[in-house]
């Protein structure tokens, strides 16, 4: 049985529907992210869920109950959300062990649970510490042992490191992950992050203007969005207008600005007009301009810690973007430089041209 | 005044109670340099902004802008303006109420106002929106409205506390670039406080690393993450990999380490002597992963522990022979590792950065919280 079923979600405030008509399904066992730009209703979403937003219409099932009309408490979920929420009155012991003690519990399974709880979080050292002596990862972790003591088995993840310092974040997320994934828990997991997301779920889903755009591995996602609001929500990309000119034996051959590119793509027909994606990692640059589908000259470089980024001017008055980790053999590429651009056949991924303009469809707001 | 650094601090500290927010801290920026200011939780960023803007008064240390002291100098006479984390529009003022609010207040003629207060909409690209109320704008917008707010006082000294930091990560994105270049349009000096080193590093003519209060390191962003200062900053900035060993060898071209378990590696540093104990910081994207048999310096097998999909990189989490543990990021890899895959770990001698080994641990270094 799946873990939460929700059918035609839909939160109205007024004339604005915060979501409309959302349909999810999220399987037992399950780790999934759900992303998108502010203000696309995946905080109304997982607050539905929770019981704190009562939503308009639809239905929401929990382990096969409709939760509606149900309070947070009466769910069997644990929230945690992106304010440390500690009883400020307990130090770490109590509040990890305060669900089992709550829902009567016998003392000695609460102490059971308590210390095994503070044993995965790495805190035993500190359990009569208060939540105001605790840093900011040492509290989150202790939030998220207070939400998974009280026995629940969905977890409901509210932008749980979004107040973290980087680092910290990025170690934190794989311990919540690993956590979820020892007890066999479900976890929906609310974040801007979208490096977050990919790194940790099983399934992504991606939102807009209150309605699910996509959902899928973060693989998928990333490497064969379905469309280009994810394709730019979820990575950088380069878009590149054209229209196909050939189909050869492998796909479609898209023609940009006077370049050819070619795709794998099958399913279209010559003459029509296309959106080519091709992400900056997967660009390529070859010191000599012959020989290559694509020609240009470095514009720019720019330095971004782990990756340096070449903006690459071709004819057409466009640019692409490519871009380089630090590489065992450097490139040794200037600015002004001519050179060469090659992207493989499998990286490139061929959208219809949308009426509205591409500007439009990927808009974050 | 060529050459003179538009913010200069001198020994300046403030105390709040026992806590020393900034402790004896030293910093020089350039007139029209953009800064971005790093470093965790409790480091002092904000206090270092509100220090510079005049609405904190510091304890000890001199204040100069433009070379001129201006401790005990009010707010309004620094020429400096600070744009709050939290960007408190006035609610009940439009957008063109909100940025014209300063000027008005300071006497300056209405037209003068309207023309100034376009002008900087125009800049954030908000022209359109000058009749909306703040609650009808998304939090980007809102934010632009706060930037153009600060832009229309007019002056020079941008202090930026978080600017991008209410945005969606996708949003951030496109919206740092523009900023950088309005600031470099106006001719402004900024300071930048932000936890996102991508965006530091990619905006910035200078960073500035903090911890407890003081600079780690100044530098401009390649300096800062290929030649960090010390292992609190080569594993603040960046992911990275930390080896301990002893050096072995020392010639001109370079010095062996011989790490746990008699394995031995090249590095370019030859600045230790045989017998020190260092530890070597070696980013997780110049680890690369190669086939069996590849004849290089520095090959180390060892076995995947786990593979994390981050988009644009795989992180493949290695365990070498001798137990210690590298991380490789990956990007363009023909063949992404399995878990429990054996693979041999490769890393160039200059790609490594040696520090001394600290007597007691890298657990303070590594310490972020």
């Amino acid at each position: 049985m799946p873990k939460v079923e929700i059918a035609g979600l839909t939160k109205a405030y007024g004339p604005i529907e915060a979501l409309a008509h959302v349909d999810l399904t999220i399987g037992d066992g399950e780790y999934v992210s759900i992303i998108g730009p502010s203000g696309c209703g995946k905080t109304t979403l997982i607050k539905c869920i929770a019981g704190i937003i009562e939503p308009s219409r639809g239905e929401i099932r929990i382990d096969g109950r409709d939760v509606s009309g149900l309070k947070p408490e009466e769910r069997g979920v644990g929230y945690v959300f992106q304010e440390i929420a500690l009883f400020p009155q307990m130090d770490v012991w109590e509040n990890v062990t305060y669900g089992p003690r709550v829902r009567g519990w016998p003392e000695d399974r609460a102490r059971e649970i308590g210390r095994e709880m503070l044993e995965m979080i790495g805190l035993q050292d500190r359990s009569d510490a208060y939540p105001n002596e605790l840093s900011g990862g040492a509290g989150q972790k202790t939030a998220v042992a207070r939400a998974v003591s009280s026995g629940s088995t969905l977890l409901l993840l509210d932008e749980p490191l979004g107040a973290l310092d980087a680092k910290v974040r990025t170690d934190l997320r794989y311990k919540v992950r690993k956590l979820a994934q020892d007890l066999g828990l479900t976890a929906i997991h609310v974040t801007h992050d979208q490096e977050e997301a990919m790194s940790i779920s099983d399934r992504v889903v991606v939102m807009r203007a209150g309605r699910v755009v996509e959902e899928g591995t973060p693989a998928q996602l990333y490497l064969r969005p379905r469309n280009t609001f994810t394709a730019n929500f979820v990575g950088e990309a380069n878009f590149l207008q054209g229209a196909v000119a050939e189909i050869d034996g492998l796909g479609a051959v898209v023609e940009v600005g006077g370049h050819r590119i070619g795709t794998r793509d099958t399913s279209w027909k010559i003459g029509d007009e296309v959106v080519a994606c091709i992400r900056p990692e997967f660009v390529s640059i070859e010191r000599a301009a012959e020989g290559s589908a694509i020609r240009g000259e470095i514009l720019r470089e720019s330095f971004q810690g782990s990756i340096v980024r070449y903006t690459i001017s071709i004819s057409g008055g466009m640019a692409i973007s490519a871009d380089y980790a630090a590489d065992l053999e450097p490139l040794g590429l200037n600015i002004g430089d001519r050179v060469g651009v090659n992207v493989r056949r499998d990286n490139v991924i061929v959208y219809p041209a949308s009426k509205g303009g591409l500007a439009r469809e990927i808009a974050l707001e | 005044m060529i050459g003179t650094p538009s913010i200069r601090l001198v020994d300046v500290s403030k105390r709040y109670g026992r806590i020393f927010a900034i402790d004896r801290l030293n910093l020089e920026i350039q007139d029209g340099s953009y800064a971005c200011v790093l470093g965790p939780t409790g480091s002092g960023k904000t206090t270092l902004l509100k220090s510079i803007a005049g609405l904190t008064q510091v304890d000890e240390g001199q204040v100069l802008l433009d070379g001129v002291l201006v401790n005990g100098l009010p707010p309004e006479r620094r020429n400096a303006v600070y744009v709050p984390q939290l960007y408190a529009l006035f609610p009940h003022l439009t957008v063109q109420g909100n940025v014209s609010f300063g000027p008005i207040a300071r006497g300056i003629g209405r037209e003068e106002v309207a023309a100034g207060a376009r002008e900087m909409l125009e800049l954030v690209r908000l022209e359109k929106r000058a009749g909306s109320m703040p609650q009808e704008l998304s939090g980007g917008m809102q934010q632009r409205v706060a930037l153009a707010r600060g832009l229309a006082s007019g002056a020079k000294l941008l202090l930026l506390d978080e600017p991008l930091g209410a945005l969606d990560a996708r949003l951030r994105l496109e919206l740092r670039g523009q900023l950088r270049d309005l600031a470099k349009r106006l001719g402004l000096t900024v300071v930048h406080v932000t936890h996102d080193q991508a965006e530091a590093m990619t905006i910035a003519d200078t960073v500035i690393v903090l911890r407890e209060g003081r600079v780690e390191q100044a530098g401009t962003p390649f300096h800062i993450y290929h030649r960090p200062g010390n292992i609190f900053v080569a594993n603040f900035i960046g992911d990275t990999n930390f080896i301990e060993g002893i050096v072995s060898e020392r010639r001109p071209g370079g010095s062996t380490l011989e790490l746990r378990r008699s394995i031995n590696i090249m590095v370019a540093d030859t600045s230790y002597l045989p017998g020190e104990r260092v530890v070597v910081a070696l980013r997780q994207e110049k680890a690369h992963i190669v086939r069996e048999g590849v004849q290089r310096t520095n090959v180390l097998r060892g076995r995947v522990q786990a593979v994390r999909f981050l988009g644009n990189f795989v992180k493949c989490e290695v365990r070498l022979e001798n137990e210690d543990a590298i991380s490789c990021k990956l990007m363009r890899a023909r063949e992404i590792p399995k878990d429990g895959d054996e693979v041999a770990v490769t890393f160039r001698p200059e790609d490594c950065v040696v520090f001394p080994y600290q007597p007691t641990g890298l657990g303070r270094d590594l310490e972020v919280f």
